[in-house]
């Protein structure tokens, strides 16, 4: 099934949550935040929340900056 | 007595607080943000790179050694800054904040009105509020009844390195609030960062400055150096100034 992650396409296989989703990307989920269509997924849901067709992930961390 | 600048109930012994952007590489903002002596360093919140497995800033910035408070930068909207908050924390950085809403990309002045309403949500929501704001002290009066932590009047506009373009507004806004007063943007050397603290500020943040110098870590010292003696020097009670001389040696005695 197709999502959007941080504003591209990207397929993904159905059954995936937000955890195998950063497991994928390689992703620790210690250093990120995660939104879900603009709601800020919690980091002890990322294993229960489950991936839709179309839903829209950001997924952010730091960068430098003043 | 130790001299420390308390924000949001933590104490810190450095008054100058640097930003993490801009560096021509990680080794240099290393060795920079160690020769400033900071231990509040500031960092932006932005989409993961999908592309390559770049080096992310968390491995060279130790969130152990160092209080990284997260800005939002680059937001234009009440709504985005307090939804760039809301990831921040939940990214796992505590809740102290420097708020940012920008009003117009040419100057980078904050947008007041937004900046005011974003700071009493994110208060409300338990955030310790570092709000980046104009040099006018009756905002920075409106941000200390929000429940800010702190109030941050620019120097300049960001990155200009003018360094503070009106310190009467700067006293006048420490006449007016309780709170700290920490002057953020628009330093451009290291007397603007003694005269800062001369003032009477409680700190004074940065970035480019240091970042943008020929040498950065050099600069980075020289930062250190400044707000330390602005700070002994306000301290320490300057005298008034007066339009004529007086003497510096004894009249009486003079032999000629």
């Amino acid at each position: 099934m197709e999502i959007v992650v941080n504003g591209d396409p990207r397929g993904v296989a159905p059954g995936s949550t937000v955890a195998s989703l950063l497991r994928e990307l390689s992703l620790p989920a210690t250093r990120v935040a995660v939104e879900r269509n603009r709601e800020i997924v919690r980091k002890s849901e990322y294993d229960a929340v489950a991936l839709s067709t179309g839903d829209r992930i950001e997924i952010v961390t730091f960068v430098g900056g003043g | 007595m130790a001299d420390t600048l308390t924000l949001g109930g933590r104490t810190f012994r450095s008054r100058l607080l640097v930003g993490t952007g801009k560096y021509p590489d990680y080794p240099t903002m290393v060795r920079a943000l160690e020769a400033s002596g900071a231990e509040i360093v500031t960092v932006a919140v932005r989409r993961v790179n999908l592309d390559r497995a770049k080096e992310s800033l968390l491995d060279h910035v130790d969130p152990k050694r160092y209080t990284l408070l997260p800005n939002t930068a680059g937001c234009y909207t009440e709504e985005d800054a307090v939804r760039t908050c809301l990831l921040a924390r939940e990214a796992g950085m505590a809740d102290m904040v420097k708020l940012e809403v920008i009003g117009d990309e040419k100057t980078l002045f904050p947008d007041t009105p937004a900046l005011l309403s974003a700071a009493k949500r994110l208060v409300k929501e338990g955030f310790v509020v570092l709000p980046y704001t104009n040099d006018d002290p009756i905002m920075a009066k409106r941000l200390e009844d929000a429940g800010c932590a702190a109030v941050m009047p620019l120097a300049a506009p960001i990155g200009s390195g003018l360094g503070i373009r009106n310190p009467y507004n700067i006293r006048i806004i420490l006449e007016t609030v309780k709170v700290p007063v920490i002057v953020d943007a628009g330093v451009g050397s290291a007397s603007d960062a003694a005269v800062a603290l001369e003032l009477g500020c409680d700190g004074v943040l940065m970035n480019t400055a240091i970042a943008g110098a020929k040498n950065p870590v050099l600069m980075a010292e020289a930062m250190r150096d400044a707000v330390t003696a602005g700070r002994k020097s306000f301290l320490a009670g300057r005298i008034p100034r007066k339009l004529y001389a007086t003497a510096s040696s004894p009249l009486d005695g003079t032999f000629f």
